[in-house]
Order: C-alpha cells, then structure tokens, then sequence
C-alpha cells in the first residue's frame, strides 16, 4: 500500500466529547496522540446542542453544548496534539497486543498509523423509522432528531411547522422545546412506554409549551404523497401489544424520530471485539479496555450516556487505561471480577473489576421503583434510593478495598425495601 | 430528413428503447420523464431479477415468453458495456413437497420450449450442497443458472446516460398531458412544459401506459397496479448464495429470498391486487409485510431479528387486460406504438423491448433505418469509493481532495463519488436536485444508519452545486423539499 506512514503511541478515533477528553489526558500524560474525526469540526455532537445542560459536573458551571466542545477543543489546539477531521478511519489491523494498525483516508489522502493503544469513541446512531417497525409511505418529512437538529442549528433550515415527535428521550423533548421555540407547533410527542424516557428536568418543556405527551403510545404508519400528511397513532397494554381500535390520526408535516441511540462499533466488531447485547457497546474491564488488549472504549460507543460529563470522564479513564497498557505492555491483572446483573438491572458497565482502583460503575434499571436499596450481596453493599428509573443512569462507586471483598463476581440488584 | 420520436416514460423501458433507437442516423429521439429524474417509476422498486424465461407459457403469453428469454441474453452484454453493477447466481426454484416436483417438471419443459439454456431439477443433496441453510425440509429443487441480479435504477440511469451520449434528448419534469392527433396519425405530444413535435408516439408509461393510450383514442386494455412489498436486512447477514423460489402457484412467483448486489439479505414481494386509480400507492403495509415474511420463513427459516431491518418498501406492478406485453404500433392511429402492460419480467425483457420497437419501426411503420456510423455502446460506471484499491485512493485524492472525504459512513461513499453523480445528474438534465438522485447514483444512504448522518452532507453538496439554499434541495422531487426555508422563517411569518 503506498499511503502514507505514521506513527503514534495512541490514536484516538472520535472527536466528540469522549474522544476529545481522552486525547487531552492522554497527552497530559505524555504520550504521542492522533485525534481522527469524520465530520468537518471537532465536538462531535456537541456544536449542535445549543442548549444548555453541558458540564455541571465536569466544569461545575452550565453550558452548552458549542462552550463545552469549545473549551475541549482549545485544549487540543493548547497542546498542540495532532488532528484530522474529515478523516474516516476505514479499517483497524490489530498485529499484536503493542501493534495496530489504523486506516483511514481524508482529504489530504490515506493513512497508515502504526499505534500502539486505541481509543475507540466513535459515538452513536439514531435508530430510524424502519427500525421501530414504521409502515406507510417513505416522503419528506422523516427525520431522526439528531438530523432535525443539525439541519436547524447546523446550518439553519427549518424542516417543517406542524410536528410530530416519536420518543420522549431527552434528544426528543430537547428537540420538542427546539420546534416551539422556533414558532412551529408541536403536535404531540408519542411514547411507548407508560412513562417518560426523559431526564425530569426535560419532561418539564412539555408542559412549559403545552405540548401534549401520548404514553403507552405508539406511531405505526405514515401518510403523504411527497410530504409527511398525516400519522397513524395506536395505544397500547402493558405488554406493549397495540389495543384494536384505538387508532386515531394526527396531521402533521414533520415527524422526528427520537427512538433511542445504538453505539457505533462496526470497525470494532470487525476484528471480533466482544459486545455486550444489553449496551450494544463492547464488554470492558475497569480501564475500559475491550476485549482486544490495547482498544479502550469511551462515550456513547460504550455505552448510551444521558450526560455528557460521564462521556469525558470514560475518556479520561481510557486514556489511562491507554497510559498504563503502554508502560506495562498490557494491562496486569491476576483476576478479574465480573460485575453480573441481577433483579431490575438492565445494564452495567464495566463488566470486569480488578479490585486495584476505585471504578465509577453505570447502571440502568429496567422499570421504575421507589424506595429501593441497590443492593451488592457479595460485598455488602447497599444504596438506599427514593427512586429509580430507566432514564436516569445511575453512575456508583466502588472502592477498590470493597471490590476485593468479592471472590469473582459482584452482584448488583434492586430490591423493594 | 429526420425522423421524429417521443417516448413517454424514462423507466427501464423507454430508456431501453431509447438506447436502441440511439443508433439510427435518421430518428432524433426524445424521452420524456414526468419525475425529475428517471427511473422513479416501477423501475425503482421491485426484485431487480433477470429472470430465466421459464416462467412464462408461451401458448398464454406469447411476448412475455419470447421476450423475457431474449431480454436475459441481451443484458449479459448490456451490463458490461454499461457496466451495470449485476450477478450472475442463478436461481434454485424449490420444492418443499412432492407434488412440488410436478410443478418443478412443467417449468423444466417450458423453460426448454422457451429456449432456456442449462436448467436441471436436482436433488435434495445437491440442493443442500449449493445452499445449505435453506429449509431442512425442502426436498429438491429446479436450478436455472441463467438467472441474474442487476441495479435496477443504475440500469436505467447507465442506459440513459450511454442514449444522451449518442443523442437522445431527455425531457425531465415533463409530463405527457395530450396527445395530438390529425387525419389519424400522430402529430406530437402536449406537456406541461409545451408541445413536443413527433412522427412517431412510443407509449411506455408504465402503470399510466392505459390512460396515455385512452387519450390517444386507444383504450382496449386497462392497467391496475399489483403491489408487492419487501423488507431489506442490514449488512452482515448471511443470505443466501443464490435466488431462491418457493415453487409458483397459478398467481405469483412467490416470496423471492435473496441476497441482492449491494450484500444484503432481502425478502419478497407478495402480491395484491389494488384499485385502478391506486397507480401511486406505493405505501407499505402490515399485512403485506407480515405476509411477505411468514412466507419466505417458508424457504428460509432463519430471518434474523425484526430490529435488523434497515428498509422495507413496496412496487407496483402494472398488470394488463390478458396479462400479457401490449406492444404494437396501433393502426387506428399512425405512429403510436403501445409499450404497455410491461408487468415483470419487464426489467428482464426491457433490452429486447427495445428491439421488438426498432423492429416495429422498420416493419409495420415502413422507416428504413440507417445505423450510424459512430455509435458508441460504452459508458463508463460513476467511481465508487467502496470498490477502490488503497493505492487507487491516493491517486484519486491527490487530483481531487473530495475523494478523500467520506461522506456516507455505512456505504463509504465519498464527497467525489458525490460530486460525479451531480454531474451525472445535469449532464442528463436533473433540474430538481434530490437526495434520491445522488442515492441512487451512489448508493449513499442506504446504508444501516438510512442516512441520518450523510443525508444532510448531500443536501449541503447539492445546494452548492445547483446554486440553492439547502432548504429548497428536495428527497424526490418537487413537493418534497427538504425544509421550509431558513431557522426564523415562522417567526417571521414567511412560510408558505
Ligand atoms: C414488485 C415488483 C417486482 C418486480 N420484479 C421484477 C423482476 O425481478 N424482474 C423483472 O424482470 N421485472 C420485475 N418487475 C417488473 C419490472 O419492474 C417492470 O416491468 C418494469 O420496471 C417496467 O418498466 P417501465 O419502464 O415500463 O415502467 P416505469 O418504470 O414505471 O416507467 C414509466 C415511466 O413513465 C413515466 N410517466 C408516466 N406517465 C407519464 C406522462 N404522462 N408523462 C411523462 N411521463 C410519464 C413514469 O413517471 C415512469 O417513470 C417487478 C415489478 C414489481 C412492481
């Protein structure tokens, strides 16, 4: 191959928040870092949520989405660490655990990097219309809402003036709030589930913009000649299953798709990277190393995050991760314990404990409770929380003296009290 | 002197046709498009199968078995001097029963009555041998190695692209209102974009065929559409190797199970019968879509999960009185050829269409036609990013950056293949830019993500070339714009 060679200690594949946080600490560690992104500018998604709600944790100050990249951003320019965008990796090679291959192509041509860790923080998908089973016909006027909203505060188009939104995600509701904002009348927001996908702060838009909000919902069809018409809505039990002859319509010109995110780890899935089917993303030790020594994960290819502080905290702790598997030449740990999912957890990253460092673990339930202890029956552990939910991912720490209580594995559960 | 000809209707068949007539010195064709861009009618969505030409009964439909055979023969040529993305896989018709085998016979002996080439009924073990994850129980099968899989819309485009090369002229965005007629022979064509002279009227309006015939004062057949649904898999799962057929019933060839040229696992179409003045609902359904996978369950036991489907979608197809191809130059009307009813295998047949027409011309019109003596019969495919070498890259990109820029993750296609389709698209005369155009050019979008990151690229990629604002660049055409204009334009109170 006659592309040109280079040569890093870490290359770092996604110039989000994630990947923008790991670069930065993994130069601050000393090591030689590449920094690839695809789209035109770094911050990933960030440039395109201009509302506030970035940093509280992380800055200790709220911002949004551009200021949070921003201050990134400068930090990356600072340091002088070296970067592409419109640079799509094509293909990881992995040699052995201390050589890797990453290509990729870009506007200045193809790259060969030999690097010795990767950083993988590729970010996520929307799902789309087909996805959630949609039928009816395919016209203007379908758009997930990560498209709507790059469309609108990307470059300034208005997709439409009467609005349907599916989901009510934080995406979704943020992009409800965005529509009324810019004077179109959003019609409804539809959710399957008999509550709120939301964080409760962005449940509140509803009501601030009277926007009515159908639970236990769903959107099954779509009419419209060239444009979106008119959509299908049906109820449903609680079992999920469509109640015959609840039908009803809503006119409307835009549906936004807010349906939830998959991560994104095709290249990694390509070299056999195992993946965890309840996070999408790969399985992980508490450096987030993945299955193929040396590739860390951060972000929304780890896991879907409803915040972005814990986005650039996983992109530290992979660049750690990165620095210690450099100097070692791999990652030493004598056993690993495995965190298992028991009662209501639907999921819970990472999914080996070493017992060497204090983690932070993320845990989504599966259904709603109140006045629930989690609970850690091999290391006797518990949490005691008024309430828990689906949308809100619970980020917990352990100590390393507690995780070394356990022999293999660590349970974590929820249970009534 | 020249003479005069206009084709309604820029599908499979009338670009086919134009293709053909492209290579005579004494006709100046016109194609004329209603869409914006061509092959947006029943070319766009159906099997994409070159079909063997065993299906058809020759006693019942004699063009149809005639030309579907021919047809297949023409486009092993016309996919490499067009350089049509295409497979040759062949087809294995199978039987899940005995009685199946009785069927399988009859196909077998109209298919070498047809004149198909190398067809055999195999075994349960050889079936196995070529297609090991097909039902357990499945007990044999027909095999036609002639059957083929093709681009369909890139068909049409490479045809249309290769006729304007050698001469054709194409009318997009103009649709065929009235016909004029005098002293019983044509005259020429009413549009919306003005009258269009013509010696000759070639009517391959496809579902519309019936009402562009009733407004010429033929109307001794009707068209209703047939729809057939579909569900496309997402990249990675393992379809089959070759076409498979459940055994047909008297009414349809049944749920096809494929893996179609671009690798991904694809099921359907069923078939159903809709109201006549349906002929643009191409809506797609529950029940036809719940139809269409029990049945190929049937053959393929193991789909993969619902949440692996990236696209599902429906055709219509255009269905005559008597079932079979109308084609003939109406003698009641001088001039008018009918190219209609051109329900499948009319994407395999379409090749041989266009000669039958010449042959009309020649024959039944009495136009001696002169070959030009330049005619050229290649076209060069668009660069397609995903089937370049690492060091054919870098050439690329060293001449033009946008090579380098991937635009569409899930199907790598670059700013540069982007680029070339717009081209592509004005040197045929697409005025309404559309993401659909460059789609299908490209292959962007549609891809597992559907477009949710690349869509907005190619809208931004369009309205630079066409000179727009990005609102105003359209999915398919006029109406479906994909904005109403810029962030305040409610606010301000200017939206339509
Ligand atoms: C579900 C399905 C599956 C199929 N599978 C196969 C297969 O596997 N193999 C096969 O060989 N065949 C198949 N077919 C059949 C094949 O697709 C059709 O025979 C073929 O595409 C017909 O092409 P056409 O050019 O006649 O029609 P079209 O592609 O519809 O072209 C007609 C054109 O005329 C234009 N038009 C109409 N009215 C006007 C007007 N007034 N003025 C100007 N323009 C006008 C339309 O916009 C359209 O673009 C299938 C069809 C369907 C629906």
């Amino acid at each position: 191959m006659n592309s040109t060679m280079l040569q890093y200690d870490v290359v770092v594949i996604g110039g989000g928040p994630a990947g923008l946080a790991a670069a930065v600490k993994a130069r601050e560690y000393g090591l030689n870092v590449l920094l690839l992104d695809e789209n035109d500018y770094l911050g990933g998604i960030l440039p395109q949520c201009i509302h506030p709600g970035f940093g509280i944790h992380y800055f200790r100050e709220e911002l949004t989405g551009p200021e949070f990249s921003h201050r990134f951003v400068q930090r990356v320019k600072d340091l002088k660490i070296d970067y592409f965008v419109k640079a799509r990796v094509l293909e990881i090679k992995n040699y052995s655990d201390l050589e890797k291959i990453v290509v990729f192509t870009s506007p200045e041509g193809a790259f060969e990097v030999w690097t010795k860790a990767i950083i993988y923080a590729t970010g996520a998908r929307e799902r789309h219309a087909f996805e959630i089973g949609i039928v009816g016909d395919r016209v203007a006027g379908i758009y997930t809402a990560g498209e709507a909203q790059t469309l609108m505060d990307i470059y300034g188009v208005m997709p439409g003036k009467e609005v349907v939104i599916v989901g009510s995600g934080d995406v979704g509701l943020i992009m409800a709030r965005r529509f009324a904002l810019e004077g179109a009348k959003v019609k409804a927001v539809i959710e399957l589930m008999p509550y709120p996908g939301g964080l409760a702060r962005n449940v509140m838009i509803l009501r601030d913009f009277n926007i009515p909000l159908y639970l236990s919902h769903k959107v099954v069809e779509v009419r419209g000649k060239k444009r979106v018409e008119k959509v299908k809505v049906v109820k449903v039990d609680e079992n999920l299953r469509e109640i015959p002859g609840t039908e009803f319509w809503i006119e409307c010109d835009t549906i936004i798709i807010s349906a939830g995110l998959i991560p994104q780890v095709k290249l990694l899935t390509d070299i056999g990277v195992e993946i965890d089917p309840a996070t999408g993303g790969p399985v992980v030790n508490d450096l987030l190393e993945t299955t193929v020594p040396g590739i860390f994960v951060a972000g929304n290819s780890l896991l879907i995050n409803d915040l972005v502080d814990y986005v650039a905290e996983q992109g530290e702790l992979a660049a750690y991760g990165a620095k210690l598997f450099i100097e070692n030449g791999g990652i030493p740990a004598e056993k690993w314990i495995k965190l298992e999912k028991g009662n209501n957890i639907r999921l819970a990253v990472p999914h080996y404990l070493s017992g060497k460092r204090d983690v932070y673990i993320y845990v989504r339930v599966k259904k709603p409770m109140e006045n629930v202890v989690l609970n850690f029956p091999e290391i006797d552990k518990k949490i005691r929380l008024p309430v828990v939910r689906p949308a809100e991912m619970l980020r917990i720490r352990l100590r390393k003296e507690e995780i070394a209580k356990a022999k293999d594995k660590i349970t974590i559960e929820v249970i009534q009290q | 002197m020249k003479t005069k000809v206009a084709i309604i209707g820029g599908g499979i068949v009338g670009a086919s046709i134009a293709r053909v007539l492209s290579k005579y010195e004494n006709l100046e064709v016109h194609l004329i498009e209603k869409e914006a861009d061509v092959g947006w009618g029943v070319s766009k969505a159906n099997t994409a199968l070159i079909h063997g030409g065993y299906d058809d009964d020759p006693d019942k439909y004699p063009m149809r078995a005639k030309l579907c055979i021919k047809g297949n023969r023409l486009w092993h040529q016309w996919v490499k001097e067009l350089e049509i993305p295409h497979i040759w896989n062949g087809a294995l018709i199978v039987a899940l029963k005995d009685e199946d085998f009785d069927e399988l016979e009859r196909l077998l002996e109209r298919g070498q009555r047809n004149g198909v080439p190398e067809m055999r009924i195999i075994d349960r073990e050889e079936l196995f041998h070529l297609e090991p994850n097909v039902n357990p129980n499945a007990l044999g099968a027909l095999w036609v190695p002639i059957v083929g899989q093709i681009g369909s819309i890139p068909a049409v485009i490479a045809i249309v692209e290769n006729a304007v090369a050698n001469g054709v002229k194409v009318h997009l965005e103009t649709e065929v209102r009235g016909i004029k007629v005098e002293n019983g022979e044509v005259k020429g064509v009413e549009t919306n974009n003005g009258f269009i002279e013509a010696d000759i009227v070639i009517n391959a309006a496809g579902l519309y065929a019936d009402e562009i015939s009733k407004i010429a004062g033929i109307d001794y057949f009707e068209i209703h559409p047939r729809k057939g649904e579909y569900w496309i898999f997402d990249e990675g799962i393992p379809g089959p190797n070759h076409v498979l057929f459940p055994t047909p019933t008297p009414i349809s060839k049944g749920v096809v199970v494929t893996t179609e040229i671009s690798g991904h696992l694809m099921i359907g179409p069923n078939a159903q019968d809709l109201p006549k003045d349906y002929k643009d609902d191409t809506s797609t359904t529950r029940e036809g879509l719940e139809e269409v996978w029990q049945k190929a369950q049937e053959i393929w036991p193991n789909l993969p999960p619902r949440w692996k489907v990236i696209r599902t979608f429906a055709g219509l197809r255009p269905e005559p009185t008597g079932g079979d191809f109308i084609i003939k130059a109406e003698e009641e009307v001088q001039g008018f050829i009918n190219v209609a009813g051109i329900r499948s295998p009319g994407l395999t047949s379409a090749p041989a269409i266009g000669y039958e027409v010449r042959d009309i011309i020649e024959r039944d019109l009495g136009i001696k036609l002169k070959e030009k003596e330049k005619w050229n019969p290649y076209r060069k495919e668009i660069t397609h990013f995903f089937m370049l070498q690492p060091n054919q890259i870098n050439e690329l990109v060293k001449k033009n950056p946008a090579y380098g820029r991937i635009v569409c993750r899930c199907n790598k296609v670059s700013e540069g293949d982007v680029l070339e389709a717009i081209e592509r698209m004005k040197f045929i005369g697409v005025k309404t830019p559309s993401v659909d155009s460059v789609k299908f050019r490209t292959k962007a979008t549609t891809g597992t993500c559907q477009g949710s990151f690349c869509k907005v690229v190619i809208i931004n990629l369009l309205a630079r070339e066409y000179g727009i604002p990005p609102w105003k660049v359209t999915l398919k055409g006029k109406g479906s714009e994909i904005g109403i204009g810029d962030v305040k334009v409610l606010l301000r109170g200017e939206a339509q």
